[in-house]
């Protein structure tokens, strides 16, 4: 994949004293079913790093194999410099928040997070646990077994049972999977502030793509035990290299088109019969066609022949077929002449009327939020998402 | 209006009624441990005394048969607890060929009666040329083998529940295979392992049927009940009976205490949760 090497330059360029968290050619098969297919990976030390992918896209192997709960079937694992793929789990500078949070039923909060230090006999076990309880604001709950607490708290003593033993890398295993959403908010801003606190590695896996852009700076798609792409939440939102990532990550308009001219900053797209440009950078299709993406809510909506603020591309001869208010924004579903749909978000800033179902209208947007895809790849790709949160 | 109110109190009439049924039997074995009877033959309340309280062993053969009834019943406990407990973690734990033969076969000797298990083993032990050697050793390994599917099916119930992210847990916050082992397998596991045990020993020590057929010249306590039976049981039977009511009434209170101290959630359930339903099954 070398794309991870181009997007993530520090790694490439760091060589062999890289010291953070590095997956070289991780392939990991049960039986015939390939969950991890020759993965490179590199995670910089204090990061926050998110894999984000549907159920079954192989980031819960990746992760189990960090931790050392699965051995990889080829490739090799590394933390600063040291090669870990063989270790044992007990032997290495890994802790994890499992999903189910794996609480110690038979033992009282205090002993839960005091677990770790008593198994490598250090000093000091009680100041250092009433700390941890501090930070994650359980003091009082100290001598309370896991079943007398909520799932919010629950899920609390998890992070600081894991978090105690000073990891270089913490693992979270889909760790807000179990918690409802309003909680499940609090507890993203919550997590963020921890890891800013401490400053560790923190490897989040998760299949919420909004959960993915809240907390993590960096994140990685995966699909089907390859990475899709990777880079920063806006990076990945507003310029992705592939439909599955156009799809998974938010919603977008995917449209036809067939390449007509590339020029040194440009690539010139007839879009059933529309001109549209796009800058080389965001043009990730090297065929004769490709598919045009913009974001619903990058698409200006308005009357036929009225000036728009975006000189270039202009789509005309539109339909509403379905309008939803929903507050913050109009969502219109408008007909093009080549009878797709697409999506227009429009902010209901108060300057713009509302558009009826049946109106006739004009949708344009400005070239640089446009970005082309590979003609090769499914248009519907990761678009099922919606049904899995 | 009494219609009305029979109705509505059906239930809890229904529930005192079972209740009764279940312990009238024992009241009067209670009431019976302070009877001073005038005949031996007549088993009726004549006149209350502590005499049988205070005598316990007057007919020294019934003491002598109590005595060997908990010897074998704690040895034939703590072998089949150990075999048992290792051959759950075996069954639940590890694939091999024969695993679900194993488990299968673990039923027999729950299922099959008891009188064809007593009267098979005699023939093994006489065809073997142990015939003449009838006595402790043989009460003791047919106790053990009854005894076992039990222990298995207690123990391995308590080990499939037990999720399995917890010992993975443990291993990633440094415990070595042993210390998993240790601190978390076994305490949580450690509820079915002494329910098993009570078990064991309640079955060993109300055997009959195996045991007469492999006791040879040994006399357990069912035995010596059974013999006297038919001259007039001392009263003193009574008192033991009493006792080993007490004493399973303490355990299940003391259970039950320890479970209302603990949290009020938890899932787990208790020693007399797993008895009550392996003695159901």
């Amino acid at each position: 994949m070398s794309q991870v090497a181009e997007q993530d330059k520090t790694a490439a360029s760091g060589g062999e004293d890289f010291d953070g968290l590095r997956l070289r050619q991780v392939t990991k098969s049960f039986g015939a079913f390939t969950a991890v297919d020759d993965l490179d990976l590199d995670i910089p030390n204090g990061s926050f790093f998110a894999l984000l992918g549907p159920s079954g896209c192989g980031k819960t192997t990746t992760l189990r194999m960090v931790a050392g709960l699965e051995i990889p079937t080829s490739g090799s694992i590394t933390l600063g410099g040291d090669d870990i793929t063989f270790a044992k789990p007990y032997r290495r500078p890994v802790n994890t928040v499992f999903q189910s949070y794996a609480l110690f039923p038979h033992l009282d909060i205090f002993e839960n997070v005091a677990f770790g230090l008593r198994r490598r006999k250090k000093s000091d076990v009680e100041a250092q646990v009433n700390k941890m309880l501090e930070l994650v604001e359980l003091t009082s709950q100290a001598r309370k077994k896991p079943a007398q607490l909520s799932g919010g708290q629950q899920q609390r003593v998890a992070l600081a049972r894991a978090l105690i033993n000073e990891p270089q890398v913490l693992l979270l295993d889909e760790p807000l999977g179990a918690l409802d959403l309003k909680l499940r908010r609090s507890m993203q801003i919550e997590i963020k502030r921890i890891q800013n606190e401490v400053g560790q590695t923190f490897v989040h896996v998760t299949h919420d793509q909004e959960e993915a852009m809240t907390m993590a700076d960096t994140v990685a798609v995966m699909n089907r035990g390859v990475i899709e792409q990777m880079g920063s939440p806006s990076d990945l939102y507003e310029n992705p290299r592939s439909t599955f990532v156009a799809n998974f990550l938010g919603q977008s308009n995917l449209i036809e088109g067939a390449v007509t001219h590339r020029s040194a900053d440009l690539v010139t797209v007839d879009m059933h019969g529309i001109g549209v440009s796009i800058p080389v950078a965001r043009a990730h299709a090297d065929g004769d066609r490709g598919w045009v993406g913009i974001r619903p809510e990058k698409v200006l909506i308005g009357e036929l022949g009225e000036e728009l603020d975006a000189p270039g591309n202009s789509v005309p001869g539109g339909v509403v077929t379905d309008v939803s208010f929903v507050g913050v924004s109009t969502q219109y579903l408008v007909r093009m002449p080549w009878g797709q749909e697409l999506q227009v978000f429009q902010q209901n800033t108060g300057h713009r009327r509302l558009f009826r179902q049946g109106e006739q209208v004009e949708l344009s947007w400005r070239p640089e939020y446009a970005f082309l895809l590979d003609y090769s790849q499914d248009a519907a790709a990761g678009a099922q998402r919606g049904a899995e949160d | 209006m009494t219609g009305r109110w029979i109705r509505d109190h059906l239930v809890l009439m229904l529930g005192l009624l079972v209740l009764a049924y279940t312990f009238i039997p024992i009241a009067v074995v209670v009431l019976m441990s302070f009877n001073a009877p005038q005949s031996r033959l007549i088993y009726r309340f004549d006149g209350f005394t502590m005499h049988n309280w205070l005598n316990p062993c007057e007919d020294p053969s019934m003491c002598q048969a109590l005595g060997r009834s908990i010897e074998i019943g704690l040895a034939a406990t703590i072998v089949a607890t150990i075999l048992g407990t290792l051959a759950a973690f075996a069954l639940v734990r590890h694939d091999f060929a024969g695993r679900s033969a194993s488990n299968l076969l673990i039923f027999l000797p729950m299922a099959s009666p008891e009188i064809v298990m007593g009267s098979s083993l005699l023939a093994l032990f006489v065809a073997s040329g142990l015939g003449g050697q009838l006595g402790f050793w043989t009460i003791l390994v047919a106790h053990i083998m009854f005894c076992l599917s039990f222990v298995v099916v207690t123990v391995r119930a308590r080990l499939a529940g037990l999720d399995d992210n917890l010992e993975q847990a443990a291993m990633d916050l440094y415990a070595t295979p042993s210390q998993t082992f240790w601190r978390v397998t076994f305490p949580l596991v450690f509820p079915g392992i002494l329910g098993a045990a009570l078990l064991s020993f309640s079955l060993s020590f109300d055997d009959f049927i195996i045991t007469n057929l492999n006791a040879g010249n040994t006399t357990t306590f069912p035995m010596y009940v059974w013999g006297v039976a038919q001259r007039g049981v001392p009263m003193q039977v009574n008192v033991v009976g009493t006792v080993m009511f007490l004493i399973s009434i303490a355990i299940v209170l003391a259970g039950e205490l320890r479970n209302r101290q603990r949290a009020k959630g938890l899932t787990a359930p208790t020693v007399a949760e797993d008895l009550a339903v392996q003695r159901a099954s």
